[in-house]
Parts: structure tokens; sequence; C-alpha cells
């Protein structure tokens, strides 16, 4: 019942709750989790895609930007391993390169709907009443516009480019974790031990960071991880109707805008910027429904 | 009491069933014997996971996917054991019926009830919709719901428990099958109500000569309803014999066991109440030999050594105890 | 809808930029540019002009594209022959394959049918649906020449003719979608197997297929239809896209376009459309719900 400060307590709690969501999961995760069959298959997609970014910050086979119209549309080669585009840019580079806009739209819009959705979800749930009531109503009117329709009408208005087409899928992404992570937070408020929390008299901060939190900090990143597929398949959405990245800036989703045009000389350019999207993607997917099975705490119980 | 020994209309034979289990198959019944006469009335007693659900599914033939069957189950002499689901289909609802302990779950929810007692006969005959209506009103009738006119177009929803097992009773019943079985079809009503429908129960069976397996965990269930009672566990039929006298006589330890549990109106207090030690066990832990020797008071190592063979008491009557002597002697708990 | 008018509008009139600068080019002086803002109303303040806009609507005068010149009805109704039936099959295509593909996988549960549509599903959902537009494009057009690469012949060609160019680009749409679809009837089949009343059904004598077509589908249909509810939304973004895939002259385009020729009000009202629909689309589908579960009735009174 002691008040340790109006700023200080909140803070103390924040921390404590990072490291809670932040702690080693339980002994035997990791053995588990390689051997579920979707887990790994996914793991390995997403490994090799964070390796390709990483990769593409030091080196590509050839710059990536570098054009060279003598050598367009070449096919594979020993020089050029997946041939060249209509400007003579290396396809090969161009995909790994790609991958840097689609990590970085995916992290910070998922990022922008936890910090934002999240921070909803759990002031509706602990206040609930009329908050609660607006809070999803907003999320209910967004969800009513179709999201890539608003984020192309966000991206037109403001110009288009990687930064704004970020911001407006973040955006979109805000509603969907407010709303899982209200509905998660209820069910955490009406357990038994929150109950008991509150007869102990702690406020409203500390059972939310303590208790709420770490409890529904598997679904979320369930989620997260689904989001980011989706985010990643927005931005490539976004850049072939090319509002999206802009050019220099290497996109799969602009490569399969060129490939387009060309489709008649070069069917083949339209194959691999698809594919590496797809993969991605699958690959998120796969390591996300393996995570929730694997996060599911009477699966864990049952070992 | 039955006494002409013509062929039974159901006889079971050393059933035997095992399901799929994570390290490989589990016995769930283990060699079960039981004969129904045509028009009688038998009870199969025990606590839950003795096998007893198990025994009316596998009669049935509705047990679950990846069951293994071994042993004999005659309708009348026709074998159903390896029976093809297209023949078992055209038996049940027409010579076997079977009800359920939930009224709730068991009614679909977006059917009408009069759909519901109707399917039975739309099934199995070729009948026109108007007059499989016509009947299920009869049937609501015969059964006693209130209202039946009214309620032939009501959902499960809007009816009570109770009236929604006399719907299930309906509908079990529509096409006068041969054996009712009824697996605890009380237990998940409220106590007023259970009586009267055990009563209907046992007004439908007698007049029309059906015969009824009733499944219940409950003795006072038994006594008023099954002229001929079994006590099941661990999978095994244990004794078996007529109500009477089985309650009577109490041969075997764990029948005993079941008596000295219940609870008496009018005991002193500090009265404790018998309880018989231990839990039942899984279906992976049932011991060989005898599957009550680790909680029977009587046991002795030649218990554990094989399972008792059925020791007769009485005619008719029977208990598989190689001390049964010396239990039917002691007093009672 | 009320307040999701009022939001598009302010998005979309209040705060971005000049339209009559833009229509008037960079050189136009600034008396031009004030005229012509005169004209077109738009130096009256935004509640009036709000309130204009609505009262217009409700007489079903949009007022006038500023890029393209023409009313602003006329333009989406000539654009709505195209969306529209491509809307509607690709609705028809993801509902057949989703549930024909769903069901089959739940009576094959665990078997090499049901993880064949499982594995099918997590392809179909990470496929980008412009990327399968592109590849039908490829396989169907330039390489067995069977239909057009894009574009749309008008319905005066005769129906054959119009189907035809939208049979590619309704399955890019239905694609993503049937496999999320065949994914959620699976799964409620499944739950719904688990049901009691399905052993009831099995113990009156019914044969798997009767129970099957009797009980199971109708109880799996409520969260079935949930999620074709919420999809909506989801294949009206598709069309923005596929539109331009296809080149197709539908309404996806034509946001895409007024967007690109800043022509504000066509996307106003277009937009506006488009939300209304969902709305519309969710509302029916909460009748339905009443419609097949007797059990709702109660509460839609």
């Amino acid at each position: 019942m002691s008040d340790t400060g109006t700023v200080g307590e909140p803070l103390a709690l924040a921390g404590a709750a990072l490291a809670a969501v932040a702690r080693p999961p339980a002994r035997g995760f990791w053995r588990r989790a390689v051997r579920h069959p979707s887990f790994a298959f996914g793991g390995v997609l997403v490994a090799l895609l964070l390796a390709t970014a990483l990769l593409s910050l030091l080196w590509t086979p050839w710059p990536p930007t570098e054009i060279d119209v003598p050598s367009k549309l070449k096919p594979p080669s020993a020089q050029h391993w997946l041939g060249t585009d209509s400007l003579g840019r290396d396809i090969a580079s161009l995909l790994i390169a790609g991958s840097q806009a689609s990590i970085a739209v995916g992290v910070i819009a998922v990022g922008i709907g936890i910090v934002f959705g999240v921070s909803l979800g759990l002031l509706a749930a602990a206040r609930r009443g009329w908050v609660e009531e607006l809070v999803m109503r907003f999320a209910d009117f967004t969800f009513a516009f179709p999201a890539l329709l608003s984020a192309i009408m966000l991206a037109a208005l403001a110009g288009p480019g990687l930064v704004t087409s970020t911001i407006a899928i973040g955006i979109f992404n805000v509603p969907v974790f407010a709303r899982i992570a209200r509905a998660a937070a209820n069910a955490v408020w009406s357990r038994d031990f929150v109950l008991a929390s509150r007869a102990c008299g702690r406020n409203a901060w500390h059972i939310t960071f303590a208790h709420v939190l770490p409890n529904i900090a598997s679904g979320l990143v369930v989620q997260a991880t689904i989001q980011f597929a989706t985010a990643i398949l927005a931005e490539a959405a976004l850049s072939y109707l090319g509002l999206g990245t802009q050019p220099p800036q290497p996109s799969w989703g602009r490569m399969l805008n060129e490939a387009q045009t060309l489709m008649y000389q070069a069917p083949q350019l339209a194959i691999w910027p698809g594919l590496a999207i797809a993969l991605s993607v699958l690959g998120l997917n796969l390591m996300g429904d393996g995570l929730r099975d694997l996060l599911d705490p009477r699966l864990a119980r049952r070992r | 009491m039955p006494t002409a020994p013509t062929s039974p209309l159901l006889q079971v034979e050393g059933l035997r069933v095992a399901l799929p289990g994570p390290q490989g198959p589990l016995p769930a019944l283990r060699g079960i014997d039981l004969a129904i006469e045509r028009g009688a009335t038998v009870g199969l007693i025990g606590e839950s996971g003795c096998g007893k659900s198990m025994t009316a599914l596998a009669i049935m033939g509705l047990l679950p996917e990846g069951a293994h069957v071994e042993g004999s189950i005659r309708l009348e002499g026709r074998e159903l054991v390896g029976l093809d689901d297209q023949a078992y289909g055209e038996l049940r609802g027409q010579r076997l019926a079977m009800i359920f302990q939930e009224p709730m779950t068991a009614l679909n929810p977006l059917h009408t009830i009069g759909d519901q007692v109707a399917e039975t006969l739309r099934v199995h005959r070729a009948i026109s919709r108007r007059d499989a209506r016509a009947e299920a009103l009869g049937l609501l009738e015969r059964v006693q719901l209130p209202q039946a006119r009214q309620r032939l177009d009501a959902y499960p929803h809007q009816l009570s428990g109770g009236q929604r097992q006399r719907v299930m009773i309906a509908a079990a019943l529509a096409c006068g099958p041969d054996l009712l079985v009824a697996d605890e079809p009380t237990t998940a009503l409220d106590v007023t109500v259970q009586r009267e429908i055990l009563d209907l129960i046992a007004q439908l069976v007698a007049s029309s000569r059906m015969a009824l397996l009733l499944i219940s965990h409950d003795l006072g269930v038994m006594a008023r309803c099954v002229e001929h009672v079994l006590v099941m566990y661990g999978g095994s039929v244990v004794e078996s014999g007529p109500t009477g006298e089985v309650f009577e006589r109490l041969s075997h330890p764990y029948t005993r066991g079941l008596f000295g549990a219940r609870p008496h109106l009018g005991a002193g207090r500090g009265h404790r109440l018998a309880t018989i030690p231990g839990r039942v066990p899984e279906l992976a832990d049932v011991p060989s030999g005898c599957p009550f020797a680790d909680r029977c008071a009587f046991v002795v190592d030649a218990c554990r050594a094989a399972f008792p063979p059925a020791i007769p008491v009485g005619p008719g009557h029977a208990a598989r105890c190689i001390r049964v002597d010396t239990v039917v002697r002691s007093p009672l708990p | 809808m009320l307040a999701a008018s009022a939001v598009i509008f302010t998005v979309l009139d209040v705060l971005p930029g000049n339209a009559a600068e833009l229509k008037l080019g960079v050189d136009a002086t600034p008396e031009a540019i004030a005229a012509l803002r005169h004209q077109l109303g738009l130096d009256r303040p935004a509640i009036e002009r709000y309130g204009a806009w609505l009262a217009g609507a409700a007489h079903g005068d949009l007022g006038r594209s500023v890029a393209y010149d023409v009313p602003v009805g006329a333009l989406i109704l000539e654009r709505l022959q195209v969306t529209l039936p491509l809307a509607v099959m690709a609705m028809a295509l993801t509902t057949v394959i989703a549930l024909a593909l769903g069901i089959y996988a739940a009576s094959r549960h665990n078997q090499p049918g049901d993880l064949g549509v499982m594995a099918l599903s997590q392809l179909g959902i990470a496929l980008p649906n412009f990327w399968f537009g592109i590849l039908l494009i490829l396989l169907f057009s330039v390489k067995l020449h069977w239909f057009s690469a894009g574009g749309f012949p008008g319905w005066d060609e005769g129906v054959w003719a119009g189907l035809k160019a939208l049979v590619l680009p309704a399955a890019a749409l239905a694609a993503v979608q049937a496999a999320i679809l065949a994914r959620i009837t699976r799964s409620a089949v499944l739950d719904v197997l688990r049901e009691d009343f399905v052993r009831t059904a099995r113990a009156k004598g019914l044969s798997p297929r009767q129970t099957l077509w009797r009980h199971v589908l109708r109880n799996a249909f409520v969260p079935v239809l949930t999620v074709m509810g919420l999809q909506f939304a989801n294949l009206i973004a598709g069309t923005v896209v596929i539109e331009n895939v296809f080149s197709l002259p539908g309404l996806g385009r034509l946001v895409f376009q007024a967007i690109a020729n800043r022509d504000l009000l066509v996307v106003r009202n277009v937009v506006m459309l488009l939300a209304a629909s969902v709305i519309v689309i969710n509302f029916i589908v909460d009748v339905l719900y009443a419609v097949i579960d007797p059990r709702l009735k109660l509460h839609a009174t």
C-alpha cells in the first residue's frame, strides 16, 4: 500500500515487466522448438532472411544500384548469378539488398503497432468503462477501412516513400495489437491471482506490468511474427504500386513492377522477387504458428 | 426374474477393447461377459474410468477411431464385432438405441426439436416429412413432454435439462428398438427431475418390452431401476447378479467398498465416511491379476498372480474374487 | 458511418495539397488559381463544404471530378461495372474452393489429404496476390495465349469476353483468400465434429456423410461466415492492387489514378463508397447469423 513516488514505481515496474517478458523461456523450450516442424522450417527461412539482410549491409556480388546498360537483360551466368535487369543491374544483388527494406518496414511497423497498440489495449483492460469503449470503437472503426487502401491513401497524400509507407503500415498495426492485448489482458484480469493482488491493495499500474504484461507476452510475440509477415506483404504491394520504397533503394515489390513491363522479353525476372517475398512471409507464418504451439501453456505443462 | 434360457437378445463374450495410446495400445476393456434377455433390465455400475461407457459404445459400434476390438457381441445371434459401418448404421436407431449423459450438448442447437425426433424415422424409413412430424408429436407426448405440439418447432436452448432428456428419449424410441442403452441419463439433471426421468424410462421399457442397459455410478438408481446388475472396475466385470442379491450379499470387496462409501442420513456425529483407499488406476497402470488388488482390504499374494475367475455365489450370481467366502462373512463396513 | 465520412472528408479535403494548383499546373498565376478555387468552392469554410458534400450525395450528385472533368457519380458507376463482377467472381471462387478444401481436410484429419491441404494453404497465404497475378499472366497469357495479359474489352463486346477478362484477376484474388478461408473451414468443421450431437446423430443411425451434411456443416458455418465477412475488406484492398496488375478499368484503379492526380473529390467519394460497402456487408453478416443460429434471434430483437 505504500507509494514509492508517482514516477518511481511505474518505472520500476516497467523495468521488472520487461525483465519478466525477456526472461529465457522454460527449460527445454529450445529443444522442443527445434523439433517442432513448423517452427524449425519457418525458423530456417527467417534466419535466411535475416542473414541475407545482414549480409547485404556488408557485401553484395555487385553494387545493387550500379547501372550498366550495355549488359542489360542478360540471362544467368557465372558473373551475374541471376542475370541482369533492364538497366543492367545485377538481379542477385538487388534481391539481396531488397531484404533490407522488407525487414526495416517489418520491424518498425510492428514496433509502432506494439508500442501504441499494446499500450492502448492494456489501458482499455485496466480502466474498462468508457475508456475501453472508446479504444474499442476506435479499433473497430479502423478495421472498417481496408488497411491497404488507407495505407495507399496516406502514402499518396504524404508523398510516396519508405518512411511514409512504413508509418502507414504501422498505424494499421495499432488496432490489431490493441484488440489482442485487450482481449488477453481482460482474461488475465479476471484470474484469481489478480484478484488476490487487488485485495492486497496493488494499484492498476502494478498489476498491469507485473502480472498482465508477462502473461500476455507470448500471445503478442506470436501476433508480432504474423504482423511482420503482413507488413512485408504490404510494403511489397505499396512498392509495386510505386508508393513505397523509391529508387534507387532496392525493393522486391518494385522489382516485380519492372518485371511486369518486361513480361514478354524477360519473363524470368518476375520469378525471383516474388519468390523472395513469398518465402519470407512463409517463414514468418510458419514460425508464428510454431511459436503459438510451443508457447501454449497447456502444452508446456503436459510435459 | 428371467427363467427359460432362450437365446438372449444381446450376448457379449470376452469383449476386449484397446485404445491407441502415446506408447502403444492401452487396454480399456479386459474381457467383458454379459447377457441381456428380451425385455430385461441390466445395469452397469462403477466409478468413472471403469469402462462402463466404453462397453456401451462398443455395443453400439461407436468407439473412437483407432480402437481395437476383440471378442464377440451378438445381437440375436448376429455377430456385431467387425461389422461394417453401413450395416451397423442400419441397426443403430432401429434395433439399438442410445441416450447420453448431457442433454444440453447432445442435441443440435440449430435444429428444431421436431426435426431431431423425426430424424431417426426419416433415416430408417421411407416416410414423408409430414408423417414423420406427426409421429414425432406422438412420441413427444409419449415421453410426457409438456406442450408437445408447440415444442415441435422449438429449439433445444428453449427447453430445460429434463425436457431435453425427454426429447432424447423420444428420438431414441422412434423406431421401436429392441435395446435401449442409457449412459448416465440422469447424472446431469436436478435431483427432482432425475426421478421423473427414471420413472419414465422404466415405464417405457415395460410397456414396449424393450431391453434396457442402464449405466450409472449411482447405487440408488440401480436399486430402483434394474433387475440385474454388473459391477465394473478397471475394465472388467468384478461381480454380476440379480440386483437385490448383489446389493445384499456384497460378495466382492469393491462392491462392499461402494456401499460403505455412501453417506448415511442419521449417522451419528463424528461418523467417518468409509472410503476405499487409493485411487482408480489410469488405463496404463491397471495391475495384472485382480485389478482391485492394490486397494483391497482382503488382498493376498495369490490375488496379484492371476485374474480371478468368476466364482458362483448364488443362482445367476458370481463374483471375481478368490476370497469370496471370507468377504461375505466379514462384517459390513 | 457518419463518423467515417467525417474522417474521410478531413483527411482528403482539409489536409492535403491544393487541387486547384495542381490542375492548372505550376505556372498558373495566383489569380487563376484563386479563380478556380472559387469555382470549385474550395475557398468556403470546411464545415460548409462538408455539408454540401453530404447534401449533394443524398441527391446523387457527387460533384465533378477535377482531373477528368466528368461527374463523379457517372465515373463511379462506370467503374463499378468492372469491379462488382470481379469482386463477386472472386468471392464465389474463394468460397467454393475454400469450403471444398476445408471439408476435405477435416474429413481426412491427420492423414496425407489433410496435411496436403494445410501445406497448400500455408503457401497460399504467403503468396503476394499481385505476384500470383503476374505468374498467372506469364503462364496463361504469355506462354499459353489462353487469356489476354490485361485490360478489359467492355461489356459491349459480349458477356463472355468480359468474363474471360476477369477470370485471371479473380483467380489471383481468390488464391490467398481461399487459403485463409480453407483453414478456418477446416478447424470449424473439426470443432463441430467433436461435439456431442454428432455422436447422437451417429447413434440414431446416420451415416458419416449424412451426419456431415445435416449436422456438421450448418453448425460450422457460423465461424466461417464471420471470416468471410471480415475478408470482404481484404477483398477490396486486393482489388486495388489486382486491377492495377491487370490494367482493369475498375474502382480500385480509379482510386489509384485519382490519388496520383490529386483528384481528391473522386478519392473521397470512392473511399466513402468502399467503406460504406464494408459496413453494409458486416451488417448483412450479422443478419445472416440470426437466420442461421436460432439462439441469436433472441438478442437480435
